[in-house]
């Protein structure tokens, strides 16, 4: 083997050619287009099928674990700490408290938003502390909200709830 | 065969790993070249500064980031032949963001097997194939049933976890925005970077809001680009050269999924992951023993969260340490003296030019205008990803 050069100062040279937007929409450059389309239909499993008939029904369920202790949501079939089948179903509250939050001005494409969106990681009133999920604010002006905050969840009307995740419009400030 | 075990891990290695040479391209926001000639010009840097040719590389590790930005899948075989891959043992590792360190760990585990006494590491992104915009791409690593509905953008997780530490600590965005300014600032002194420049505190605080806290500037930018890596057997290393830089220590560990049942004001991925190399490095204090440090700093609080994981500042402190400029280059622990990818850019798995590669450099006295001031015997380089869950930890020193 050769000894290769080492009083050098690296990277020693930077390669590569640059592109700007322009040079691909004025077709400056060689390119392939494509749009790849596939469909999935998701199976939501034995846990989460659970929890979402019970958002149907107006009803936020988590499972609980003997060995740690632990009441988890969103659900699962097994603790993942104790690596151990859950020990039961319990029905938790439709209230909870702002872990914290994000004011977000932009689409999951990175567009602008016509008026931000308030997330949060929500932890749940009944499971253990810190045991949240995330979801959307409202009905609270983005000024107004903070970590410890008290809300409570919107449900949509019995006849609009078809068991997903939205069946919860948003969460909102607990008066007083 | 050297035997530790230490607190019940074991580390088994048959020989010890210098690394010899690396190499990197430009990181811009979209480049001509396809991942295949992006990493065969990386290579092509590496094999360079190590004065071998692909010849004597016996196995190649190749890290790359989600198959979603290319559109294509078994990226790891679409990528083969531009990683000197073909007709030899080859693998493709991925743990997210968290790649950029991991792949160099996997190199790690040929050589100190004894499986490989040469082995090319090779990390490759090409993040701008993806459009509008690659956070499209980013929408699919969210659980699909309980997420999605929702219209995430990622960069959400990010904004929930800095809210969260900015409020145990009780952390201002203006402490925060000085790695922004820092890290841009220390990218004018690297040729391959992608947004280096002169900015203020005040450029970072009013700049446009995302997902607030996080602003266009505390952020880093979607990249194109690839870097590669050289790891040898110690019989090898004294071939090559008289300064050898040995990987001393490695970690990696992973946090829970359920990502909303964890306290995100401390990444105990990190510190686990940290435990793991400082112990095998024989590491007591890393604030002390760490010279230069390279975390992962995709957002300017991602440097901070990840010093205090790394042990290399107490939990809150990090901003204070930033705030009396320790972190700079000519500081007491220079942090992400090569512009990391606040600065020098963000391909994802290629952020190894800017960690592992960087700290090579540093390490060897290569690294020119970005060299730290004070004299450097241990360094660290970390990275992290998925879903805020991972983290990757290497040691390297040039004492052996």
């Amino acid at each position: 083997m050769a000894v290769g050069k080492k009083d050098i100062e690296c990277p020693p040279y930077a390669e590569g050619t640059p592109l700007s937007d322009a040079d691909i929409k004025q077709k400056k450059v060689t390119y392939v287009e494509d749009h790849p389309d596939i469909r999935y239909s998701w199976t939501a499993g034995q846990a989460i099928s659970k929890f979402l008939n019970g958002l149907k029904e107006g009803k936020i369920l988590g499972v609980k674990c003997n060995k740690c202790g632990r009441v988890m949501v969103p659900p699962r079939m097994f603790c993942e700490l104790c690596y151990k089948p859950i020990d039961g179903w319990v029905e938790l509250k439709d209230t909870g408290t702002v872990e914290t939050f994000s004011i977000s001005y932009i689409d999951p494409d990175a567009r602008p938003l016509p008026e931000p969106v308030i997330v949060a990681v929500i932890s749940i009133d009944g499971a253990s502390p810190h045991m949240g999920i995330m979801h959307i604010l409202d009905e609270v002006k983005p000024e107004d909200v903070y970590i410890g905050m008290k809300v409570k969840a919107v449900w949509k009307s019995e006849e609009e709830r078809e068991g997903a995740i939205t069946d919860i419009k948003y969460w909102k400030p607990m008066e007083g | 065969m050297e035997v530790e075990k230490i607190s019940g891990l074991k580390f088994h290695k048959k020989q010890d790993v210098a690394i010899v040479g690396a190499g990197m391209t430009t990181f811009k926001r979209r480049l001509n070249e396809t991942g295949r000639e992006l990493s065969y010009l990386a290579i092509k840097q590496a094999l360079e500064e190590a004065g071998i040719t692909i010849d004597d590389i016996e196995m190649v590790v190749m890290g790359s980031a989600p198959d979603t930005f290319d559109g294509l899948h078994m990226k790891g075989e679409y990528l083969l032949d531009g990683s000197g891959g073909s007709d030899r043992p080859y693998m493709r590792v991925f743990v997210g963001g968290g790649t950029g360190v991991f792949a160099p760990i996997a190199g790690y585990w040929h050589v100190a097997s004894g499986l490989a006494d040469v082995c090319l590491v090779v990390c490759e992104e090409k993040m701008s194939s993806s459009h509008p915009h690659p956070q499209s791409a980013f929408k699919y690593i969210w659980d699909p049933i309980l997420d999605r509905p929702l219209s995430p953008n990622l960069i959400w997780i990010f904004a929930l976890e800095m809210r969260r530490y900015m409020h145990v600590h009780n952390i201002k965005h203006e402490d925060i925005a000085l790695v922004s300014v820092k890290n841009k600032g220390n990218a004018l002194d690297h040729p391959c970077a992608q947004v280096a420049e002169k900015i203020t505190v005040e450029d970072v605080l009013n700049s446009e809001p995302m997902a607030l806290p996080v602003r266009r500037l505390d952020v880093s930018p979607p990249s194109d680009g690839a870097a590669a890596l050289i790891m040898v057997a110690p019989h090898i290393a004294r071939q090559l050269t008289d300064n050898p830089v040995w990987v001393t220590g490695v970690g990696w560990a992973l946090d829970t999924t359920w990502w909303t049942n964890r306290d995100l004001y401390f990444p105990r991925y990190v510190a686990e992951a940290a435990k793991m190399a400082y112990r095998q490095a024989h590491i007591n204090d890393p604030r002390k023993e760490i010279d230069v440090a390279e975390p992962y700093d995709p957002f300017d609080y991602k440097e901070l969260h990840h010093m205090e994981g790394l042990g290399l500042a107490k939990k809150g402190e990090a901003p204070i340490l930033t705030r009396e400029g320790v972190t700079q280059r000519d500081g007491d622990l220079p942090t992400c003296p090569s512009g990391g990818l606040l600065g020098v850019g963000n391909p994802i798995a290629a952020t190894m030019g800017v960690k592992a590669c960087e700290l090579y450099w540093q390490l060897a006295y290569r690294a020119g205008k970005r060299q730290v001031a004070k004299e450097v015997t241990t360094g660290v380089c970390q990275a992290w990803g998925d879903l805020m869950q991972v983290g990757t930890v290497m040691v390297m020193s040039n004492k052996r």
